[in-house]
């Protein structure tokens, strides 16, 4: 499998380590419940098909990325830089 | 021993003779011969012995599938056992010897294993072993070790060199027979890249043993044409001896070069085999297919072998497997055999054909028996004549060998390896490959299209299809001549009752006709059970001659087609891949990268002892005398410190540069405690949690300007770090305008401990370093020796006055050189890993045993650090009730009370007089050191309540040396607990 880094062009997987779910946003330290904590810290999707998902290009440009990806046909949708996705996503997504 | 060298033909260099050795005896060959082959043309048919009944057996194809002629190749740490003979090429002194025999091949002692065979059955390991169970580990399973397994393998180290190697192309051909050759031919004509791959020494698939004429040309020249007009091709590459094992996600294929497994004497400096990993925009698969055997008694016996392989060795080989003939099929194939001999001379005596009405087709004049079936093969290690049975009838044919043809098999394996399901085609009796997208084409036979004509119009198209997706433009494809068109027809035959001996579906794990309808009465019925049940197909060949003939007859048992039946899973590898090969050059030494420090070779000079810590090289003690023991060097090193002067290599330490208006505000998001009211000139200790709120790591980090910090992590965790701190900084708080690097490499740091510490590096720094000037937790740029811009922070792990002066890595070996000189007169000494650790115990610092992703900054007792006034990681959750109910297990300090006893890391904590159990359990002892300046062995220990529990008496328990030691429960600081000498 290879990954299409917007900075090094398509890479193979063993430069990068994944960390799950992008799709969580870390909730606001002056509002936020301990079930928000819970929620942003523990729980965890395993979802068949689409997933969004970091991925840190760590033998690469050290770039944490997002991922969007088919976990059954483990086709890569899009990848953008973590940085660019926080812009476009700034309250995380929504299920 | 009736195999002979026909008189003409063949692709050998009868101009160039080979000799080679089977078993201690010589032979000669021709260059371009296989072991199989060679040894068929010396009349040698007995190549090996099966697995489990230890039945004589013979090549049974001619290619890669080959499931009975394995043999041990090469002496000394060169030996390789189960190689196929029938792909290994010969070279000039080639050593080989037969494999699972004694005390030799042609008398087996293992054979009797046939008198016992009702026993030996499907699931015999399982019906047999059961019971007593205390037999299994004492006698059961050292006697199935020895004998379980064909050959044995060297035990040296393997000599030989192996690599790893990635290639790129659009368009990807596997095999080179018709189908790969056209479409790698009309991609390449098109201007795509293209890598084509074959396993075979040489490229053409069944054109090596196919005679026909293509558009008015030989087969050969067709070929031969086609390969020299790829080879000119800049934008082709042909890989031949390399096998395509897999394939993976995103077009990526795995494959096996085999470099020079076919010379004797490799060359060392070139490996021998080499795993390439292909990324390709499309693929075509031309695997071509494999011939199935047919089920019949004793249809193991040497001398009975495919059909297509008998035209294998007399086309491509110029070898006749024998005198005179049998062919039995049950589709044309057969009658191909039959011609082909006929033509080269060999006697052919009848073609059984088990259908009863058969197309008309040209079987080169030789005696046809339509609607008959082989009910008996005479002889033991050989054929000596057949038994016939046509609709009752018997007749007798001498012969000595046969021809078998159940049909043919697509080599599906890579279509399916990423979970498609094959599909079973009823008009060839076989599972071809299915359609999975349009990067990936299944063509010619694997697609189930037999005739050459389609093959070579079947490769065309996929490679005009594949290029033109690249964006090239192909060539009109153009029309094809054969002179082989008659269309394959079949009658499926799958289980021959008539006939008497063992039937054998799967020949290199010895699976019968019996074996799978047994399984299927003990229930094993879905396919999968099946084979492991029976082991069917889960030999080195991965059942690609048993597998279709082993579901079929389950079907047959269970009253199912064979498509509802279906196929076991397809997955890596399709071939043996060795271990050598996947490691590549990550061995021994290479296995992965060693760091030495910028002091490493100084400290080399004082003798050091070295200890691995993480890919670190660290030094562990410096013996004065050769052969000190660390214990007694560690004592000196301490004392020396704590009385004097030591100097300590801590370049291990993570070190990270962080730069930027927001700097202050990034740093008090990722430490626990805060660091934006930090005075430049000043470091601090720092804790960073994870977001659960269990601590991650610690260290110290500097403010060396407003917008300037200098970070230290604990070595372990440098690289995971800096990760942390890039997500942070890209994936939570982007808008931080911050700015951070890894230096840890970049700074040599040496820490200079003891009462005498100031003394020795005032000789070499120009600031004043007087406690006024440069109190404890300073931080600032130095000179050092004149001219070197150093970094000196006075912060102190063994608990003593002591600094860590930070210089460019380059001046770390000149800079230690010059503290050693520098403190001479102080006493100085170099202090190891050992004597920073019992110092550091000794201090009650908690490192990784205490840092141990299960701790808590309350468990630690450092909760007070946690600040209440700032968002930071970890903030929330570690402020959960459980972190604070009762019951935590925090850090304290033990104590044995008998000062002559040990404890050891590792070792529990009871309460007296309680049983070790995991209800008792107290807690666990996390270090352990011999404190010189207590006199007695000390440890930190994670105890339950501990902190409030200071003065208990506990038993620690050890139980990997069953041992009880009484200690009382302290505190963890047990060296000038006052820290009065860190401030002097």
């Amino acid at each position: 499998m290879r990954i299409n880094c917007p900075y090094c062009g398509p890479r193979p997987n063993e430069e990068f380590n994944v960390l799950g779910d992008a799709t969580k946003t870390r909730p606001d330290a002056d509002k936020a419940t301990a079930q928000d904590w819970l929620d942003y810290v523990y729980e965890r999707d395993n979802p068949k098909g689409r997933l969004e998902e970091y991925w840190h290009h760590a033998s690469g440009c050290r770039n944490w990325l997002v991922v969007k990806r088919n976990t059954v046909t483990h086709e890569v949708y899009s990848v953008v830089a973590a940085r660019d996705y926080k812009k476009t996503h700034p309250e995380g997504v929504k299920k | 021993m009736t195999g002979y060298r026909l008189a003409s033909g063949g692709l050998i260099n009868r101009e160039k003779s080979v000799s080679f050795s089977f078993d201690n005896k010589i032979y000669s060959g021709f260059e371009g011969d296989t072991l199989a082959s060679a040894l068929l043309a010396n009349g040698v048919s007995l190549m090996g012995r099966g697995f489990k009944y230890h039945r004589p057996r013979g090549p049974l194809t001619a290619g890669s599938a080959e499931p009975n002629a394995l043999v041990g190749v090469g002496h000394g740490a060169r030996r390789e056992p189960n190689v196929r003979a029938t792909t290994l090429e010969i070279s000039t002194g080639l050593v080989t010897t037969s494999q699972n025999c004694w005390p030799s091949l042609r008398f087996d002692i293992g054979a009797m294993n046939q008198t016992v065979s009702p026993f030996l059955v499907a699931g015999f390991y399982y019906k047999t072993f059961m019971w007593p169970k205390s037999f299994w580990e004492k006698v059961y399973e050292p006697i199935i070790r020895a004998a379980a397994g064909l050959g044995t393998a060297s035990h040296e180290a393997d000599p030989d060199r192996y690599e790893k190697a990635y290639a790129h192309c659009e368009v990807l051909v596997i095999g080179a027979g018709p189908s790969g050759l056209m479409a790698a031919l009309t991609a390449a004509r098109a201007g795509a890249r293209v890598i084509i791959v074959d396993e075979g020494a040489r490229p053409g698939g069944s054109l090596l043993f196919e005679d026909d004429d293509i558009n008015g040309v030989s087969a050969h020249d067709w070929t031969d044409g086609i390969i020299a007009e790829l080879d000119k091709n800049d934008n082709v590459r042909i890989f031949t001896r390399t096998t395509v094992f897999g394939r993976f996600d995103g077009n990526m294929f795995g494959a096996l070069e085999r470099v020079q497994k076919h010379l004797t004497e490799p060359d060392q400096d070139r490996p021998v085999e080499r795993t390439w990993r292909i990324f390709t925009k499309k693929a075509v698969l031309a695997s071509g297919a494999e011939e199935r055997p047919l089920v019949f008694g004793d249809n193991d016996r040497p001398g009975i072998m495919q059909a297509s392989a008998v035209r294998h060795y007399v086309k491509r080989y110029g070898v006749s497997p024998g005198k005179c003939c049998v062919v039995f099929t049950n589709n044309s194939s057969g009658y191909r055999t039959a011609k082909c001999l006929v033509d080269y001379g060999v006697k052919v005596a009848a073609v059984i054909d088990s259908r009863s009405n058969p197309p008309e087709e040209d079987a080169g004049g030789v005696k046809v028996i339509t609607g008959a079936v082989i009910s008996k093969v005479k002889g033991s290690k050989t054929v000596s004549g057949i038994l016939v049975t046509r609709e009752g009838d018997l007749e007798n044919i001498d012969c000595d060998f046969i021809a078998m043809s159940g049909g043919w098999n697509p080599n599906v394996h890579l279509a399916c390896q990423l979970g498609t399901k094959p599909v079973w085609d009823e008009t060839i009796a076989a599972f071809v490959a299915p359609e999975t997208g349009s990067d990936f084409l299944s063509v010619g036979a694997v697609a189930g299209r037999f005739s050459l004509t389609e093959c070579l119009k079947d490769g065309a198209e996929a490679g005009a299809k594949a290029s033109k997706a690249c964006g090239h433009k192909p060539k009109p494809i153009e029309h094809f001549e054969t002179s082989s068109d008659n269309l394959f027809s079949i009658e499926p035959l799958w289980n021959i009752e008539q006939s008497t001996g063992k039937a054998f579906i799967d020949f290199q794990n010895d699976v019968t006709s019996k074996d799978v309808p047994l399984a299927a009465r003990e229930g094993y019925r879905d396919v999968e059970l099946t084979k492991r049940y029976t082991t069917l197909g889960m030999a080195t060949d991965q059942g690609k001659l048993s597998n279709i003939n082993g579901l079929a007859i389950l079907a047959g048992a269970t009253g199912r087609s064979i498509a509802q039946v279906g196929t076991t899973t397809f997955r890596p590898f399709y071939t043996p891949v060795s271990f050598g090969a996947l490691a590549g050059a990550n061995r021994g030494q290479h296995f992965r990268p060693v760091r030495k420090t910028p002091v490493h070779n100084w400290a080399q000079e004082q003798g050091a002892v070295f200890v691995e810590n993480g890919l670190w090289l660290r030094a562990q003690w410096f013996p004065q005398q050769g052969d000190e023991s660390w214990f007694t060097a560690m004592k000196r090193e301490v004392k020396n410190t704590r009385e004097n002067v030591g100097v300590c290599d801590v370049s291990t330490l993570g070190k990270i540069d962080l730069q930027g208006p927001d700097a202050a505000e990034f740093m008090n998001r990722l430490y626990c405690n805060g660091f934006k009211l930090l005075q430049v000139g000043k470091a601090r200790y720092g804790l960073m949690l994870r977001e659960d709120g269990i601590v991650f790591d610690d260290g110290t980090a500097s403010r060396l300007a407003e917008d300037h910090y200098f970070i230290t992590t604990t070595t372990a965790n440098a690289g995971p770090v800096m990760t942390h701190m890039e997500f942070c900084h890209q994936a939570l708080w982007p808008e931080f305008d911050v700015q951070f690097s890894s230096v840890s490499d970049q700074w040599a740091q040496l820490a200079v401990a003891g009462p005498n510490a100031r003394k020795t590096l005032q000789k070499l720094i120009a600031e004043d370093l007087s406690n006024e000037a440069f109190p404890f937790m300073g931080a600032q740029t130095v000179t050092v020796a004149g001219s070197i811009k150093g970094r000196l922070f006075r912060i102190s792990f063994s608990g003593e006055l002591a600094y860590e002066l930070a210089v460019p890595a380059d001046y770390g070996d000149s800079v230690v050189r010059a503290i050693m000189a520098a403190g001479k007169e102080f006493g100085i000494l170099p202090y190891g890993l050992e004597a920073l650790s019992t110092m550091r115990i000794e201090k009650g610092h908690v490192a990784g045993g205490e840092l141990n992703g299960t701790t808590t900054a309350y468990d630690l007792g450092l909760g007070k650090m946690m600040s209440t006034k700032k968002d930071y990681i970890g903030r929330a959750l570690a402020a959960r009730e459980a972190f604070h109910r009762d019951g935590r297990w925090n850090v304290v300090g033990l104590l044995p009370v008998d000062k002559t006893q040990k404890i050891h890391s590792g070792a529990h904590i009871l309460n007296i007089e309680t049983k070790p159990s995991m209800k008792n359990d107290q807690g666990y002892v996390t270090a352990v050191a011999f404190s010189p300046m207590v006199g007695q062995w000390i440890g930190l220990a994670l105890i339950n309540d501990g902190t409030n529990r200071r003065g208990d008496e506990v038993e620690v328990w050890d139980a990997l040396r069953d041992s009880y030691v009484r200690a009382k429960i302290c505190d963890p600081v047990f060296y000038d607990k006052e820290h009065v000498k860190l401030h002097a």
